[in-house]
């Protein structure tokens, strides 16, 4: 798909395809978000610039930014914004577009950890706690990964003296009793959000 | 008026008798004052006092009255005498509640008290009842120059409070600019989306309105008198030339759209489809609520770019430097007329500063959930490609160097230039700048006096000796007191109204006529009265020439800031009273000192600072005069005395009308008289001014910048004469100020002049 710079496809595809992507057009380029954020100095570009770079029409260069997975979801931005556009939502609704047009920057650890989380979720209808911490330490080498589990020892073993974190859960761990129904739950949401966001 | 007879009354109330010996007061006023009748009174303001005095000019043939109580500005209605000549000594704000109570101020603060009384006694005797001219003659009719939205709303305002109307428009139909608009911005709840202009309206109410009386394709061809007897001529194209008496004027002459040929790099003239708003509106008015074609081929607009502060806010000194506060609105309204045509038009306002005056802001979210997109960006150029557009911009949210391309039409927002005439200061302006160093304003007004130029054309055609139109003040828009009294010019009587005082939208021009309709009736019924306008609104008094003295300098025929004076064929000035404002700057400027008020003269105040009992040089008790501005310092110099700021116990204070009404002979009998300093307080100057009279305090600080020679002619230090800046807010700095310059004072020596 092409876009001419400054028109409404890109937009308008923001206020089809993406969570409270309306209010985008309502934005007034004030500037209070991106100073409110924490995250500010340490993303690729403000809310306030993703919105403009929206109506510019710049879709490659928004759906591959880093900003929406760096976003924290703190709120700061919602509270200050005197337009009242649910920034933060706004940021994850982007977020869920870029993955889902695949244009997720590589080894974006917040998408790396969704995905984990997402996929350790499904299987068994439970977190397992071990195994996603584990998957978490080793995901950029096995060197790295022990690293990281040397270096958080001291909370691992206090989680498992609480009882919040079972070794024996590497078996396999526990889940929910009715696995297929819940599969399939997630299968017709996913048909239903893709009908109504037009994501194929 | 028949044989004087002064009556001095003296206050015990409000703590006065127990800080003062009244009764020393009291023989003060008999023995210095020479006043035939003294009284004192434990409550002067209250019904028993106010009675004893009405008695005693009822009774007692009492024509001077000289009341030693509180301020001036403090219980004006108690001791409202308007048929004595009335002066104040100031004995509360400025003397008992500025000094300490304590045994070590008593002496100095009874002396000053005494010199107050002397100075009401003697200011008393030189003044006169005003007396009115009986003969005056008042026309109630109004001349409103102009049939735009501003015209139209100034006519009809001021037949509805039951007032006539002579409505004279240049072109053939009223209207104005209105007219030539397809819808105007909202003015009212929710301020969602455009809607009629309702000129048709207003031109229908006109023309049924038995009060009003329109000519169209007319001009005033020339304007003579003063309020209350203006007499207007207006030329029409086809016909004789018509004379209307009028009492007041109203200027509703509005803007020209600021000229986009000198635009050429926002590609105008290149294309057929970059237009400004006016073409758009043209276009608009075309499609009549249909879909708005492509001018150069009439092909279909699919997207359309608004350029905001095209030659506006210009920083190159090419175009204009201000804003014109309407263009946003006019953007957002026109963008809207693509919009609820056909939601599928692009439609992008590149921006600086999106300004949204009044309700602009609700107006500007209706925009933005219509769709219209906004950008905030700089256009740098537009080139034609064909028969579409490009347009180059900084993105300044993004910072990239960026572009539309195709875009079927370009719309810019050019601005507001004032329709005001010739700029009547020009020529001193630019000498001004000259003397300053800058010769550009100076070779631009000797390049317009050379044959063959473009003369500007003068709206008014006034007869009057300071020039054919009002004074402007910056950029041509018509000057105003844009503090305390936006509508007023300085031409009284004359009122500048809508987009000629300032650039602005339909709402508030609707606003700013209204408030110059009610300010013409104003005028009227005070010239009628012969009472002055603002800011001594009421005032009777009136300046006097002694035409045998005059030396025929002109220096009050020039330095008037209301073009009050014109010259009668002898050369000599010409007073036209109702023109006048009483700021007394005449006065001030008269070299032989032939111009007088019956209540404000070179002899009250001059008589005030003489009768001051100035200690000898070895009493180390210094004199220092304070001249005071009665709008600001002197009011003031009464707030910081009601909160009790305490100040040097030398200095006297006596409240001028302006600092411009100062001759620079007070200075010179002030030194003579043996006082150590003087100080002066006037208004703010510049083109920021917060003198009340415009241009009063701004000729005081000129003229007294020359007073350093006469005082070195005299062997005295020249930091005995100064000038300070003084706001109405300056309750905490002045009683500072004053305690430093009485210090500095202090530590010179003596003046030499004691004694003498």
């Amino acid at each position: 798909m092409s876009i001419e710079k400054y028109r409404r496809n890109f937009l308008k595809e923001v206020e089809e395809r993406v969570e409270e992507g309306h209010w985008v057009k309502m934005c007034m380029q004030c500037g209070v978000c991106a100073g409110s954020c924490p995250l500010g100095p340490h993303w690729e570009h403000t809310p306030q610039k993703i919105f403009m770079m929206i109506r510019a029409g710049k879709r490659e260069e928004v759906l591959t930014s880093d900003s929406m997975w760096m976003c924290t979801s703190c709120y700061n931005c919602i509270v200050r914004c005197p337009r009242k556009l649910p920034i933060t939502h706004i940021m994850h609704g982007l977020a869920y577009l870029a993955k889902r047009e695949g244009l997720v920057p590589k080894n974006q650890p917040t998408a790396q950890f969704g995905q984990m989380f997402w996929d350790n979720l499904v299987k068994t209808g439970r977190v397992n706690e071990l195994k996603l911490s584990l998957g978490m330490y080793f995901k950029d080498g096995f060197g790295q990964g022990i690293k990281n589990a040397m270096a958080m020892q001291s909370v691992g073993l206090g989680m498992m003296k609480a009882k919040r974190l079972n070794p024996m859960e590497i078996m396999g761990g526990h889940g929910i009793k009715d696995k297929s129904g819940f599969s399939a739950m997630l299968k017709k949401a996913r048909e239903l959000e893709d009908a109504r966001r037009k994501l194929a | 008026m028949a044989d004087m007879k002064v009556a001095a009354y003296i206050c015990q109330g409000c703590g006065l008798g127990e800080r003062l010996d009244t009764a020393n007061l009291a023989k003060v006023a008999q023995k210095e004052g020479k006043a035939q009748v003294v009284k004192e009174h434990p409550f002067l303001c209250n019904a028993e006092g106010v009675a004893m005095i009405r008695n005693d000019i009822d009774n007692d043939a009492v024509t001077h009255v000289m009341i030693a109580a509180c301020s001036r500005r403090a219980k004006t209605e108690a001791f409202g005498f308007t048929d004595v000549a009335l002066s104040r000594a100031n004995l509360r704000e400025g003397v008992i509640w500025i000094r300490p109570d304590d045994e070590a101020s008593r002496e100095t603060t009874q002396e000053m008290a005494e010199d107050y009384v002397r100075m009401g006694c003697a200011e008393v005797k030189k003044m006169k009842l005003p007396e009115i001219d009986p003969a005056a003659v008042t026309e109630r009719r109004m001349l409103v120059v102009g049939g735009g939205i501003s015209g139209m709303t100034a006519a009809l305002e001021a037949s509805k409070a039951g007032y006539q109307v002579v409505l004279v428009e240049k072109t053939g139909a009223l209207g104005g600019w209105g007219a030539k608009l397809y819808k105007r911005s909202p003015s009212k709840s929710p301020y969602a989306d455009p809607q009629s202009t309702g000129v048709d309206e207003m031109v229908a109410a006109i023309n049924s309105d038995s009060n009003i009386k329109v000519y169209t394709n007319a001009i005033t061809s020339k304007i003579e008198g003063a309020p209350g007897r203006f007499i207007a001529e207006i030329s029409t194209e086809s016909g004789p030339t018509a004379t209307e008496t009028v009492g007041s004027i109203v200027q509703a002459t509005g803007f020209t759209l600021y000229d986009a040929n000198n635009l050429p790099e926002l590609g105008y003239g290149k294309s057929a489809n970059v237009v400004d708003q006016a073409g758009l509106e043209a276009l608009a008015k075309a499609a009549n609520g249909g879909a708005i074609k492509r001018p150069s081929d009439g092909g279909e607009v699919k997207t359309v770019v608004f350029v905001q502060c095209a030659g506006q806010r210009d920083e190159t000194g090419k175009h204009l430097p201000y804003c014109s506060g309407s263009c946003c609105l006019t953007s957002v309204k026109q963008a809207m007329y693509f919009k609820d045509q056909n939601p599928d038009v692009d439609t992008v306002v590149i921006y600086t500063d999106l300004r949204m005056p009044g309700n602009g802001e609700d107006f500007y979210r209706s925009g933005q959930t219509k769709g219209v997109t906004f950008t905030k960006g700089k256009v740098s150029s537009v080139e034609a490609t064909g028969n579409t557009c490009k347009v180059n911009f900084q993105d300044l949210i993004l910072d990239d160097q960026t572009a539309i391309e195709n875009a079927d039409l370009v719309v810019l927002a050019t601005g507001q230039v004032a329709n005001s005439g010739v700029d009547v200061d020009a020529k001193l302006k630019a000498e001004i700048a000259a003397a300053a160093g800058d010769n550009t304003l100076l070779d631009a007004y000797n390049a317009s006096q050379t044959e063959g130029a473009v003369k500007p054309i003068s709206v008014l055609n006034l007869t009057y000796r300071q020039g054919p139109d009002l004074p402007q003040l910056k950029y041509g828009f018509t000057d105003s007191h844009f503090i305390c009294f936006p509508y007023e010019t300085r031409r009284t009587g004359i009122y500048s109204a809508g987009p000629v005082r300032r650039p602005m939208d339909i709402v508030q021009a609707m606003e700013d006529s209204t408030g110059a309709a009610m300010k013409a009736i104003q005028a009227i019924e005070n010239a009628a009265l012969g009472r002055a306008a603002h800011p001594r609104s009421g005032d009777l008094s009136f300046p006097k020439v002694r035409i045998e003295g005059c030396t025929q300098c002109k220096r009050c025929t020039v330095e008037c800031p209301f073009g009050a004076i014109d010259e009668d064929e002898k050369r000599y000035p010409l007073f036209n009273q109702a023109r006048c404002r009483r700021c007394g700057t005449c006065m001030g400027a008269c070299p032989v000192r032939v111009i007088s008020f019956e209540n404000y003269s070179v002899d009250t105040v001059g008589s005030q600072l003489k009768a001051v009992d100035v200690p000898d040089e070895f009493s180390e008790k210094p004199r220092i005069l304070i001249l005071a501005c009665e709008n600001d310092a002197y009011p003031a110099l009464d707030m910081a005395a009601m909160n009790r700021e305490v100040y040097s116990a030398w200095v006297r204070v006596i409240p001028v009308r302006c600092l411009g009404s100062v001759n620079t002979i007070w200075i010179t009998d002030a030194l003579n008289s043996g006082y150590d300093g003087v100080m002066m307080l006037g208004c703010k100057h510049g083109d920021d001014y917060q003198c009340h009279f415009v241009k009063g305090s701004e000729l005081a600080s000129y003229r007294m910048s020359k007073v350093g020679d006469t005082l070195q002619g005299m062997g005295l230090e020249p930091e005995r004469v100064q000038v300070f800046e003084a706001a109405i807010t300056d309750i905490e700095r002045l009683p500072r100020l004053i305690n430093e310059y009485s210090d500095q004072i202090a530590a010179l020596p003596p003046s030499p002049f004691k004694g003498f």
